[in-house]
């Protein structure tokens, strides 16, 4: 059985007061207590004249470097510790060097049991001939698809600072031109047809791009691989963009490319790995076969990976060099 | 062996791949994504804590078909699946109930990249939490830092991106430093292995061989990620990019970027050098040092401060250096008590931050202490948020804060005099500048307006989500306050299975 209260016996109650004061109807200090509260001064002309001048002498005198002499053996003092910080900081490490361990001896510490096996057994387990590329993408490819999302975070982060869409620049252009303001933003204006740089650039793009996926196709048979190769095609990219200009380029590499070229190469690259991940820590059998080790076709996953690590690097360098150059694709 | 030795490895990899679709997502499916993953992988750690706690032991993981020296390998323990479930918890957190102020401080066609960052930045804590590899370490440090750059960045405002370059700027040299420690390290002992490397590291230092590059290895790594998490006189980015990013950013960063490191350096101090090497190295006594200079002069520039999240900026600086302190004091409970900090300072700070920007946003959008007077009346739930983070921060009881400096001074007990005394008089006037700041701030957000009333009120029932997140942060701060000697139990667990 609950009890009904009359409306006044329930305005005196504790509830109805906090309520009241949660729903902003009604503040219980004011009016109860005495407050007093924190006002910003009010300054009379003078004051604030005289507010004025001192605030005039602080520029010229403190903040002015020719006229204060004391920042001016601050910042000299600050340009000398720096230098010696720099110094000595080379110093001790120079001198820790010279107590490393020398290089070349045979019982150093890293010719150890870890590089004796990527050596000795790195053949067959792998499938690759090119060691380094099955340590990379085999043994430590933990370590690749994190350096990998490296570059993708990179790419992200430039994104943000120097994304600009071109419609907004063109609109921003018109209207200055409207207005008969002098253009603010000249980053669509291109250097055009340069006969000399052209003529190069129809030779050597195709070789370069060519070679770039050469190397990337032959990571796990010869030096290269994703990322070598990957840079390669991205200057590739580069210089046929800096010859022929946007409007060229824009028929194939756009920013849709981009997103769906890396999003297609990482997910590749995350759920291959995943999968081999799982199917080892739970020592399960991966079906995937090595094939002959010095074929095309061979090395299980490390081919793909590697062509994924290649389009990842090639895209990463593409956007940048026209995220800096123009802002959009 | 256990399907559920799977779910580190699982949490890792869902939250790089949610990355990686995001970046074709429209903004609003990347926002659903990044809160069903951040949920998801919360679960998942809280499922591997209760399996872990029935165990009784930590394992390793084994990333790929090749045993560990050859290939990759992770660890779980009960302190490491804590950790990411807490994590979970703050990141959820402050996504959530900064994600109204997100729309309007990012522009539209850039708020799909800002979820990318965040999942990154999930997977690279997730990674520096169970990674049993020094390299993986480092690689994940580096996702981490371009991350949290972009986080500070986005809200492209002059401020933020001179912060977001000062940064950049000392979070580089830290992470130099740490490789430049890293290379040092493989060349003496040829391991790249945590649990390798200590027992290489004891052999050296049982033959007495290569000290000298060892101490400057431990030196450079310890400084390193000291840079990375603004121990004192290296914090000279953490104002401005704490106070001008957006204020998710400014919560994750303060309560989850900086604690990451700090967790990196407890763990290369526990499985990499070993906790004696590292002792007897005298860096812990520099550690201790800038700690305590941290724990003052941090306070005193707060103080200072007519920003109101500035000074909570600036706050941090103070609570890093307690966490210094206490690793600086070198004994296992000390390390303890700096790990239920990093807990209560994450609790706090991102409590703080969200309060602050709801108190900012009910007097105007300004965030200079005279306009705030009174906008606790305002926004009643920020208010009142605001007011429990600053009593946690002074260390009241009841409150997270009041715990950690009991067990500070608790531990400072068990140490030996010279290094007693500073901590016990540092950890008092600590204490008072805090509450000289946090207790301004408080009395002036409740001072009521005279006269006419230049700001509406926000009514309560209008914040939604925003004030559901400030009810669960204040729940949390009072779960940490009042049942702390479970949470401390399971922090020395954690930390006795690290050895």
């Amino acid at each position: 059985m609950s009890r009904k209260k009359s409306v006044e016996e329930y305005q005196k109650t504790k509830s109805f007061r906090f309520w009241r004061w949660l729903s902003g109807s009604k503040d219980p200090y004011v009016g109860e207590v005495e407050m007093k509260p924190q006002k910003e001064p009010v300054y009379s002309e003078e004051i604030s004249q005289e507010r004025m001048q001192e605030k005039l002498e602080l520029q010229e005198k403190v903040y002015d470097v020719e006229q204060n002499p004391l920042l001016r053996l601050f910042r000299r003092v600050y340009a000398i510790s720096a230098v010696l910080f720099c110094i000595i900081l080379a110093g001790v490490l120079l001198y820790m060097v010279a107590y490393l361990p020398p290089t070349g001896e045979a019982d150093k510490a890293v010719n150890n049991e870890v590089p004796a096996r990527y050596i000795e057994n790195g053949l067959q387990e792998t499938g690759a001939v090119n060691i380094v590329t099955g340590m990379i993408l085999d043994y430590r490819a933990f370590d690749t698809f994190g350096e990998s999302n490296v570059l993708f975070t990179a790419t992200t982060t430039v994104l943000i600072l120097l994304h600009v869409r071109k419609k907004k620049v063109e609109k921003k252009r018109k209207e200055d031109r409207e207005n008969g303001l002098e253009e603010e933003d000249d980053r669509m204006y291109e250097p055009q047809d340069d006969p000399i740089l052209q003529a190069c650039a129809s030779i050597l793009v195709p070789i370069i791009i060519l070679f770039g996926v050469y190397v990337i196709l032959n990571g796990h048979l010869s030096p290269g691989g994703g990322f070598s190769g990957g840079a390669i095609v991205g200057a590739g990219l580069i210089l046929y963009l800096s010859a022929f200009g946007f409007e060229k380029t824009e028929k194939m590499f756009t920013e849709k490319t981009y997103k769906y070229v890396s999003f297609g190469a990482l997910t590749t690259y995350c759920l291959a790995k995943s999968y081999s991940f799982f199917t080892g820590a739970n020592h399960l059998e991966s079906h995937i076969p090595l094939g002959t080790p010095g074929a095309i076709l061979s090395s299980g996953l490390i081919l793909i990976l590697n062509i994924c690590v290649g389009l990842v690097v090639a895209c990463t360098m593409y956007t940048f060099y026209v995220m800096f150059r123009k802002g959009d694709f | 062996m256990d399907f559920l030795k799977n779910l580190p490895f699982f949490s890792i990899m869902i939250s790089m791949f949610s990355a990686i679709i995001t970046s074709i997502l429209p903004k609003k499916a990347a926002k659903w994504l990044n809160t069903v993953v951040i949920v998801v992988i919360g679960i998942l750690s809280a499922i591997l804590l209760v399996y872990l706690f029935g165990t009784g032991e930590s394992y390793t993981f084994m990333m790929g078909h090749f045993p560990a020296p050859w290939g990759n390998e992770i660890r779980a323990g009960v302190l490491e699946a804590g950790m990411a479930l807490f994590f979970c918890i703050i990141m959820l957190l402050s996504v959530i109930g900064g994600s109204k102020k997100l729309e309007a401080d990012v522009a539209e066609e850039k708020q799909g990249l800002y979820f990318i960052l965040m999942d990154l930045l999930l997977s690279s804590l997730l990674a520096l939490i169970y990674t049993n590899d020094l390299f993986t370490a480092y690689v994940f440090v580096e996702i981490n830092t371009i991350a949290a750059c972009g986080l500070i960045m986005i809200r492209q405002t002059g401020h933020a991106i001179e912060a977001a370059v000062r940064y950049m700027i000392m979070s580089l040299l830290g992470s130099g430093l740490l490789l430049l420690g890293l290379c040092v390290l493989y060349d003496l002992t040829g391991h790249l292995l945590m649990s390798n490397i200590k027992e290489q590291v004891a052999v050296l230092v049982a033959n007495n061989q290569y000290q000298i590059p060892l101490l400057c290895c431990i030196v450079m790594m310890s400084i390193g990620l000291s840079i990375k998490s603004a121990l004192f006189p290296f914090h000279a980015w953490l104002p401005n990019a704490y106070g001008y990013s957006t204020v998710s950013s400014s919560a994750v960063l303060s309560s989850l970027v900086s604690k990451g490191y700090i967790f990196l350096l407890i763990k290369i101090i526990y499985r990499v050098i070993g906790f004696d090497v590292f002792k007897n190295s005298r860096i812990i006594d520099i550690l201790f040092v800038f700690g305590l200079m941290g724990m003052i002069f941090g306070s005193l520039s707060a103080i200072r401060q007519k920003d109101v999240k500035r000074m909570v900026a600036f706050s941090s600086v103070a609570q890093i250096g307690y966490i210094y302190m206490g690793i600086g004091m070198g004994t296992n409970f000390a390390i303890a008590a700096s790990v239920f900090h990093i807990l209560s300072h994450a609790a706090t700070k991102s409590l703080l931050f969200i309060a602050s920007e709801g108190l900012c946003d009910a007097s105007g959008e300004s965030r200079r202490m005279e306009d705030l007077t009174g906008a606790a009346y305002r926004n009643k739930i920020a208010g009142a948020a605001f007011l429990v983070g600053s009593l946690s921060m002074v260390g009241v009881p009841l409150f997270p804060g009041f715990i950690s400096k009991l067990l500070f001074a608790q531990s400072a007990l068990q140490i030996e005099f010279t290094k007693m005394l500073p901590a016990l008089i540092v950890l008092g006037i600590s204490t008072i500048l805090n509450a000289v700041y946090f207790m301004k701030a408080s009395i002036r957000i409740y001072t009521p307006v005279e006269g006419e009333k230049r700001f509406p009120v926000v009514p309560v029932k209008k914040q939604g989500i925003y004030g559901v997140v400030l009810v669960v942060f204040i729940l949390l701060n009072l779960y940490l306050g009042t049942f702390s000697q479970p949470i401390t139990d399971w922090i020395l667990q954690g930390l006795g299975m690290f050895a």
